[in-house]
C-alpha cells in the first residue's frame, strides 16, 4: 500500500430514492491524515453520502473502494468490521442506556465463559475515553437522557473515535455546542491527522470548514460542484459554488 | 447536571412502584384475611403456583414490548401448544409432546415475528389477528372438546411434580425468571434488544440487525407462551381451547406495572414476576373476601387501571 493511495475513493456514485435522486455522479477520494469538508445547502445530499458510504443506502451505481479494494456494505456492521465510523447527524444514541452501553452499542464486549456482558470493563473503558478526549460527564453509568446536548455530542464522537481505525465521517459534529466546546471539537478532530485516519467533515460553518480542512467538496441538490484546495480558495467562491449565484 | 442526577435517583419510588405495591396489598390482605387463611403456607404456595403459567407469559411480553413491539396472540398460543402437547401425548413419548408443544409456540411466535421484522407489518395488528386465528384453531383442533393428559412423567414434570420437595411450578418460575433476567440484563442479545426498542435507528447505524432482533423477540414470546400451555396442561391434567384466554389483559397489566415500557427502550424482569404474583395475590384476595364474580371483575379493574395509572404517569410530559 503506498502513501498516496486513497483509503476511500467514491468512483461515479449515484443514489435515488424512488425517482427522487439524491446524488449524481459523485466522485471523491480521501486520504490518510487528510480532512476534506462536504459543504451544501439543506438537502444537497451530505448526510446522503456519508450513508452511502457506511452502507446504511446501498448505491443506486458507482463503485466504492477501500485501500484500492471493491467493497459492497450491506450493513453499518460490515463498514464498522472494516474500520469505518461515524458520527451521525442526530448523534444515534440510545436515550435510555447508560453513556457506557452506548460506546459499545453494537460491540458490546464480553467474558467468557458464557459470553455475558463485560458491564465492568465497558465502564471502565467509556471513563479512559471520555477522560482522554476530556469530555465532561458526570459518570459513564447515566442514561443519555440525563445529558446535555453538548455531551451526547462529545460521547457520539468518543465513540466514532474509539472505534475507527481507518475513515471518520463526521456529519455536523458541532451543531449542538457552544463556543468553547466546538473549539475543543475542532482541536479533536485536528488531532485525528495524527491518528493515520482519513476524515469526511461535514459542516454549514465555512469558518470551520477554512480552520481544519485541506480540501473542500461542494454539493448543490446531489451534483457535484467541485473540489479545491482550502489555500488556493476563498469563501466568496465556496459559497457562489453552494449557491449557484455569483 | 449533578443536580438532575440526585433528582432522577430520590424519584426511584416511581421506579420501584411495584414493589411497594406489592408490599401494600400482601400487607393489607395479611391483615384483614388473617382469619381467612390468607397467610397459610399453602395459601401462599398455591398463589405461585397459580401464577406460574402468567408469569412466563409474562416473561416473554417483556422481551417484545422491550423491543418495542406487541404481542397479543400469547394466550392464543397457550390454548394451541396445551392442546398440541396432549394430542400427541396420546400416541407418542413424552420427549415428542415436549417438543410438540414448545414447537408450536415457537412456530406461532416465529410466525408473527416474519410478518412483523421483514415484512414490517404493525405487530399490534398483526398478532390482533393471530390471536383471533389460533384461537379459532384451538376451538377447532378438537372440536371444543377437552382432552386429558394421562403421562403421569408429564404431568410430574409440568405440573404436581416436586423435586427436593420443591413444587414443579415454583421450579420453572424460578428457572424461566432467573434465566429471562440474565438473558436480558446481562447478554448481547438483551442490550440489542433495549435499543431497537428504544431508537431503531440508532440500532441499526450501529451494526444490529435491527430485523432478526424483532424476529427473535416475537418468536422467544412464542416460545415461553408455548411453556406456559404445557404448565398449565400438566396442572390441570388436560387441555382445553379455553386455556390462556383469559390471561391477556392480568399478562399485561402485571407487565406494565412491573415497570416495563409500553413503547420499548426499558422493562424489567423482576418487576414482571412481581407484577404478575400481585395479580395472583389479588386473584386470591378477593375470592377470599368473598367477593362474586363480578365484583371481583370490577374491584381488579379498578386496580390495575390505578396501577397502570401510577407507574406510567410521567410528571415530565407535556
Ligand atoms: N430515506 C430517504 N428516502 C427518501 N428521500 C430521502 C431519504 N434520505 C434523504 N432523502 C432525500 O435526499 C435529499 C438529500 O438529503 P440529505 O439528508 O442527504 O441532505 P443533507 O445535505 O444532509 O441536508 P442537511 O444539511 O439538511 O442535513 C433530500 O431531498 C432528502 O429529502
Ligand atoms: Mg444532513
Amino acid at each position: 500500500m503506498t502513501e498516496f493511495q486513497p483509503v476511500l475513493s467514491l468512483r461515479g456514485i449515484h443514489k435515488a430514492f424512488d425517482g427522487l435522486v439524491a446524488i449524481q455522479n459523485f466522485s471523491l477520494d480521501l486520504f490518510s491524515s487528510k480532512i476534506v469538508a462536504l459543504v451544501g445547502d439543506n438537502g444537497a445530499g451530505k448526510s446522503t453520502i456519508i450513508k452511502v458510504i457506511s452502507g446504511i443506502y446501498p448505491p443506486t451505481s458507482g463503485e466504492i473502494l477501500l485501500e484500492g479494494e471493491m467493497v459492497n456494505f450491506s450493513n453499518a456492521s460490515s463498514s464498522r468490521s472494516r474500520g469505518i465510523e461515524v458520527v451521525h447527524q442526530d448523534l444515534a444514541l440510545v436515550d435510555e442506556q447508560p453513556v457506557y452501553m452506548n460506546m459499545f452499542l453494537g460491540k458490546e464486549l464480553t467474558k467468557t465463559p458464557f459470553g455475558l456482558l463485560d458491564k465492568a470493563r465497558m465502564r471502565q473503558e467509556s471513563q479512559n475515553l471520555v477522560d482522554g478526549l476530556d469530555v465532561r460527564i458526570p459518570s459513564t453509568n447515566l442514561a443519555i437522557r440525563n445529558l446535555s446536548g453538548g455531551q451526547r455530542q462529545g460521547i457520539a464522537i468518543a465513540r466514532a473515535v474509539h472505534w475507527a481505525s481507518k475513515l471518520i465521517l463526521l456529519d455536523e459534529p458541532t451543531a449542538a455546542l457552544g463556543v468553547a466546546e466546538t473549539a475543543k471539537v475542532e482541536e479533536l478532530v485536528s488531532s485525528l491527522r495524527e491518528r493515520k485516519l482519513a476524515i469526511l467533515l461535514i459542516s454549514h460553518s465555512l469558518d470551520q470548514v477554512f480552520r481544519l480542512a485541506d480540501q473542500i467538496c461542494v454539493l448543490r441538490r446531489g451534483e457535484q460542484i467541485g473540489i479545491r484546495e482550502t489555500c488556493k480558495t476563498n469563501k466568496n467562491e465556496i459559497i457562489s459554488m453552494i449557491t449557484g449565484v455569483d | 447536571m449533578e443536580g438532575s442526577y440526585l433528582f432522577s435517583k430520590r424519584l426511584n419510588l416511581q421506579k420501584n412502584l411495584i414493589y411497594f405495591g406489592f408490599l401494600g396489598i400482601f400487607l393489607f390482605f395479611a391483615i384483614t384475611l388473617y382469619n381467612d387463611g390468607f397467610l397459610t403456607t399453602r395459601n401462599l404456595t398455591n398463589i405461585v403456583l397459580q401464577t406460574a403459567p402468567a408469569t412466563i407469559m409474562a416473561i416473554g411480553l417483556v422481551f417484545v414490548l422491550s423491543s418495542g413491539e406487541i404481542d397479543l396472540s400469547f394466550g392464543s398460543i397457550v390454548a394451541v401448544s396445551a392442546l398440541t402437547t396432549a394430542l400427541v401425548l396420546q400416541s407418542a413419548p413424552l420427549i415428542m409432546g415436549i417438543m410438540a408443544g414448545l414447537g408450536a409456540g415457537l412456530a406461532i411466535g416465529f410466525f408473527n415475528g416474519i410478518l412483523v421484522a421483514y415484512l414490517r407489518l404493525p405487530s399490534f395488528l398483526v398478532t390482533l389477528a393471530t390471536m383471533g386465528l389460533f384461537a379459532g384453531i384451538a376451538r377447532s383442533m378438537t372440536n371444543l372438546r377437552s382432552i386429558p393428559v394421562l403421562n403421569d412423567t408429564f404431568t410430574g414434570i409440568f405440573g404436581s411434580g416436586k423435586l427436593f420437595s420443591i413444587p414443579s411450578l415454583v421450579i420453572w418460575t424460578i428457572l424461566a425468571v432467573l434465566i429471562g433476567h440474565i438473558v436480558y440484563r446481562h447478554t448481547r442479545f438483551g442490550a440489542h434488544i433495549l435499543a431497537v426498542g428504544d431508537n431503531a435507528r440508532a440500532a441499526q447505524v450501529s451494526g444490529i440487525s435491527v430485523a432478526r432482533v424483532r424476529l427473535y423477540a416475537l418468536t422467544l414470546c412464542g416460545g415461553l407462551a408455548g411453556l406456559a400451555g404445557m404448565l398449565y396442561a400438566g396442572r390441570l391434567q388436560a387441555a382445553k381451547y379455553t386455556l390462556g384466554e383469559s390471561d391477556l389483559m392480568t399478562v399485561i397489566a402485571a407487565v406494565i406495572v412491573g415497570g416495563t415500557a409500553l413503547y420499548g427502550g426499558k422493562g424489567s424482569i423482576i418487576g414482571a414476576l412481581f407484577g404478575s404474583l400481585m395479580m395472583g395475590m389479588l386473584n386470591n384476595g378477593l375470592i377470599l373476601m368473598g367477593l362474586d364474580v363480578s365484583d371481583q371483575m370490577i374491584v381488579r379493574g379498578v386496580i390495575i387501571l390505578l396501577a397502570v395509572a401510577l407507574s406510567l404517569r410521567n410528571f415530565n410530559r407535556i
